[in-house]
């Protein structure tokens, strides 16, 4: 086992290096000045000049690209020049507060997406399943900045039910002393249960938002496999051993019917890692999708190499976690393979 | 500025300061709330520090806020009873004493001034902090020399609490530069502790944290999230400003920034759509401020020095040609002030900006058009800045529509913001849109860098005319040594060959839109157009 994460780790290193070169050469193709943009409303031309020199854009491309390869090397991710902080804790600092929204929209998702679609499933044109696929169609139909708003206007702005989307936490409490990074625990941890309502009142709507929009690949996934499962021949001699329903649809139909679901759960869990950028433009989230792209506006080079960079290693993580996972579920799934 | 005059301001500025606020100490968040203003806004600063590299606009707001300077402008009532700076009265802020001479001035600093550490203002620091200003290059450099600011040498250490100016030539504009937001005032010691040999001026140390004497300080900086700013209650520099405490959060979505003002959560918010401004003005629920920008104009620039633009009838044809009435009903919602269509017998003023003869009148434009040589019209692009597509984009639509009219066939090219001051120092655009406004109000500031043949990047035409080179320069000599006939006569001659040459367009006065609760008041108008919390109440 430990063998074979090492193994798939090393496999990923060729594609990070190939992640760094392509977006230190995208990011330098982008059109453009920094320093004309960072020189500021009143610039010179020399002033523009100096600027570029200080940032070191006057460089040959391929010494910027060593001295970025080098300082990468060191755990520099660079600054940022919009934000005017190091990028690497930036990171850091952003990292928890997307996850924390992500993770969270994903389970209210898989809470709602997996009953929904097993229902369906086993009970194919009655309502039930009419209101899974009406839901799901709805859902994936509205755009995410969309959902957000049209909750915003309603639950914010006309009946004043959710408090104000700024951030994690209302205005006047003070964030909880770092532990995980996740306000839901660490005010938890720090025992501030004020706190914790505030965050876990934030996150309600941004949560439902992400929700609703990934909500139909998992219920669909989950309708379609379970009613494969459901067809086969092992499921018709359980029935017909006279096993309970509940025995038979949860112990036999769903773990076999896992698999794809899993697989489809990683993909949208990327998914949501890209939707979040417009759900943290919309309720102020101080996460990283909305640092990426106001880093791509300015042609904030540093930012965006770094970000991307995060995100490949995510998805490597990400990929590895879900092929253990499958071990787990099926141990007919060979782990080398 | 009269030393008597001054004297007297600054004293009544100190026994103001003498009284102490009511300390108000209760846990409650209702009073936590009532001394603390929640500012919503668009971006937030990048850098704390106006000296830094590339720091943005929200920067400015807060080092004017959070650093002294050794002045400031006294307080007019403005447009609409609002309190507007007065370009001509000067105060001391970190100086007690300000002594003109011919060739220099000297500032006494006041004997109570403390840097937020707590040590004493020193001429040691004043004179460190401008050295700073016109060595670290970029903006703030460029900014010290529109004073003819330019060397260290010009600023002297008389004494422990005295530091004198020497000016380089004779110029109005250096001591108004004194007052912007540029010079102010660095706790050196402090600074020089954190500074390395790769830099020596501490830039690193004064982006993440306030090194000043102003009236705040920041104590939580979360770039792109929030910077939270505390009052210093040991600021000599004026009145004790009455709020504690001032929350300024990132919202990037502006119908959620309408939202928090509605719902009355958010306390102040600007950079929303006319639209919005417009629709709260008219329910009447928050008050809205809306103030012209001193000494700005939005535009429409023709490249001059390339065809068909090169050619005067043409250019007047465009001058004909553009729906100004339109632009100001449809994309401003009015809230601007017009800058075309004055009266045909109006004379020329001593003023800038001020509007000029054309309207929209598309017969004679069509008529010129031929005069041109360009019966069947022409192809041409017209480029804006994507950063401001919200008035731009419909400006720009607008001005197609009504050049088609006369047959010119204008394709739009959006510019993105990052590339757009790249576009700008090329100097290719044949036609396009902006906005160009001085933080110092004179007009022969604004004619130095829009229409002087030193072709400064805010020469956005390329035009070069050694006339009007003649009056601009004529007017800064004439400035300088006071002499008015010649100053009034060479501004009103520059403004009139602007209007004839016509190589740029002026639209319209762009307004400042500030949305606030009814309970905030105190807002005052600066050149930098920011929010200056020093005067601010609530409640």
């Amino acid at each position: 086992m430990l063998t074979m994460i090492g193994k798939r780790l090393m496999f990923a290193i060729p594609s990070l290096i190939g992640v760094v070169i392509v977006t230190f050469l995208l990011t330098r193709a982008l059109p453009g000045d920094p320093a004309a943009y960072f020189a500021g409303p009143a610039a010179t031309k020399e002033a523009i000049e100096q600027i570029r020199k200080k940032l070191g854009f006057d460089r040959p491309l391929i010494e910027q690209f060593f001295r970025y390869a080098n300082d990468l090397a060191h755990g520099d991710f660079g600054t940022s020049l919009t934000t005017g902080q190091p990028v690497a804790t930036e990171l850091r600092n952003r990292l928890p507060a997307s996850a924390e929204l992500t993770l969270l929209g994903l389970f209210v998702s898989v809470m709602i997406a997996i009953p929904l679609g097993v229902l369906a499933a086993t009970r194919p044109g009655s309502w039930i399943d009419h209101l899974c696929r009406v839901t799901t169609t709805a859902g994936v139909s509205l755009p995410v900045f969309f959902t957000g708003l049209v909750l915003v206007y309603v639950f914010y702005f006309r009946l004043g039910w959710s408090p104000a989307p700024l951030g994690r936490l209302d205005v006047f409490y003070s964030a909880p002393p770092t532990v995980t990074g996740f306000y839901l625990i660490d005010t938890l941890i720090a025992r501030d249960f004020e706190a914790f309502r505030s965050a876990l009142s934030q996150l309600i709507f941004p949560a439902t938002t992400l929700a609703i929009f990934s909500l139909a690949p998992i219920a669909r996934m989950t309708r379609a496999s379970m009613l494969a499962v459901l067809a086969s021949d092992f499921m018709r001699t359980a029935r017909a051993s006279g096993l309970s329903p509940g025995t038979v649809i949860v112990t036999y139909a769903f773990r076999n019917a896992m698999l794809p679901v899993v697989t489809t759960l990683s993909m949208v869990f990327s998914f949501l890692l890209g939707a979040n950028v417009l759900v943290e433009k919309v309720f102020a989230w101080p996460g990283i999708g909305s640092y990426a792209v106001e880093a791509l506006i300015s042609s904030d080079f540093a930012p965006v190499q770094g970000f991307v960079l995060t995100m490949a290693v995510m998805y490597v993580l990400l990929n590895l976690v879900i092929d253990i996972l499958y071990g787990v579920i099926d141990p007919r799934v060979r782990l080398e393979g | 500025m009269k030393r008597r005059d001054f004297l007297k301001s600054v004293s009544g500025l100190a026994a103001g300061a003498m009284v102490p606020a009511p300390a108000i100490w209760s846990p409650a968040k209702a009073d936590a709330r009532s001394e603390t203003l929640l500012i919503v806004s668009e971006g937030g600063p990048n850098n704390l520090d106006i000296h830094g590299v590339g720091t943005n606009v929200p920067g400015y707001e807060v080092s004017w806020n959070c650093y002294d300077r050794l002045i400031t402008h006294e307080m007019k009532s403005g447009p609409g009873g609002v309190p507007y700076y007065n370009r001509d009265k000067f105060k001391g802020e970190l100086a007690d004493d300000m002594n003109v001479g011919d060739m220099s001035v000297t500032f006494k600093l006041k004997k109570s001034a403390k840097f937020h550490d707590g040590t004493q203002v020193t001429a040691k620091d004043v004179k460190w902090s401008l050295d700073r200003a016109v060595s670290v290059g970029g903006f703030p450099t460029f900014q010290m020399s529109a004073g003819s600011l330019t060397k260290p040498e010009q600023f002297v250490i008389v004494d422990d609490s005295t530091v004198r100016v020497d000016f380089a030539t004779r110029d109005r504009l250096t001591i108004p530069d004194l007052a912007v937001i540029v010079p102010c005032v660095v706790n050196s010691e402090l600074v020089k502790k954190n500074a390395s040999e790769k830099d020596p001026w501490g830039l690193e140390y004064t982006k993440q944290q306030t090194a000043g004497s102003g009236a705040y300080k920041v104590t939580k900086w979360t770039a792109g999230t929030e910077v939270i700013m505390e009052r210093n209650d040991a600021w000599v520099g004026g009145p004790m400003p009455k709020i504690k405490r001032v929350i300024w959060r990132m919202v990037p979505q502006a119908g959620n920034r309408r939202a928090l003002l509605e719902r009355g959560d958010a306390d102040i918010s600007y950079e929303l759509p006319f639209k919005d401004f417009q629709e709260m003005k008219a329910n009447g629920k928050l008050d809205v401020v809306s103030l012209p920008f001193s000494n700005g104009i939005q535009y429409i620039g023709m490249n001059v020095t390339r065809p068909p633009f090169d050619n005067l009838k043409v250019r007047q044809a465009v001058a004909y040609a553009i729906p100004y009435q339109k632009i100001i009903d449809a994309v401003l919602f009015g809230l601007a002030n017009p800058m075309f269509g004055a009266a045909k017998d109006k004379p020329t003023e001593v003023a800038w900006p001020q509007p000029h003869k054309y309207y929209t009148d598309i017969e004679k434009a069509k008529a010129l058009m031929a005069e041109a040589g360009y019966p069947n019209g022409l192809e041409t692009t017209i480029s804006f800045d994507l950063n401001f597509a919200g008035v731009n984009e419909p400006l720009c639509v607008l001005v197609q529509e009504s050049l088609a009219q006369i047959g010119i066939k204008a394709t739009i090219n959006k510019v993105p913001g990052a590339n757009w001051r790249t576009e700008l120092t090329k100097k290719e655009m044949p036609l396009f849109t902006n906005v160009f406004s001085g933080w110092l109000d004179y007009p022969e500031y604004f004619f130095y860098w829009c229409y002087h043949g030193n072709n400064s990047i805010f020469n956005t035409m390329s035009y070069k005319s050694p006339e009007m080179d003649k009056f601009i320069d004529g007017a800064r000599k004439a400035a300088a040594f006071g002499d008015k006939a010649a100053y009034d006569a060479d501004v009103k001659s520059f403004v009139d060959l602007a209007f004839t040459d016509i190589p740029r367009i002026p639209l319209y006065q762009p307004f400042v839109n500030v949305a606030m609760q009814k309970n905030v008041s105190g807002y005052q108008y600066w050149f930098h157009r920011r929010l200056d919390y020093r005067a601010m109440t609530k409640g």
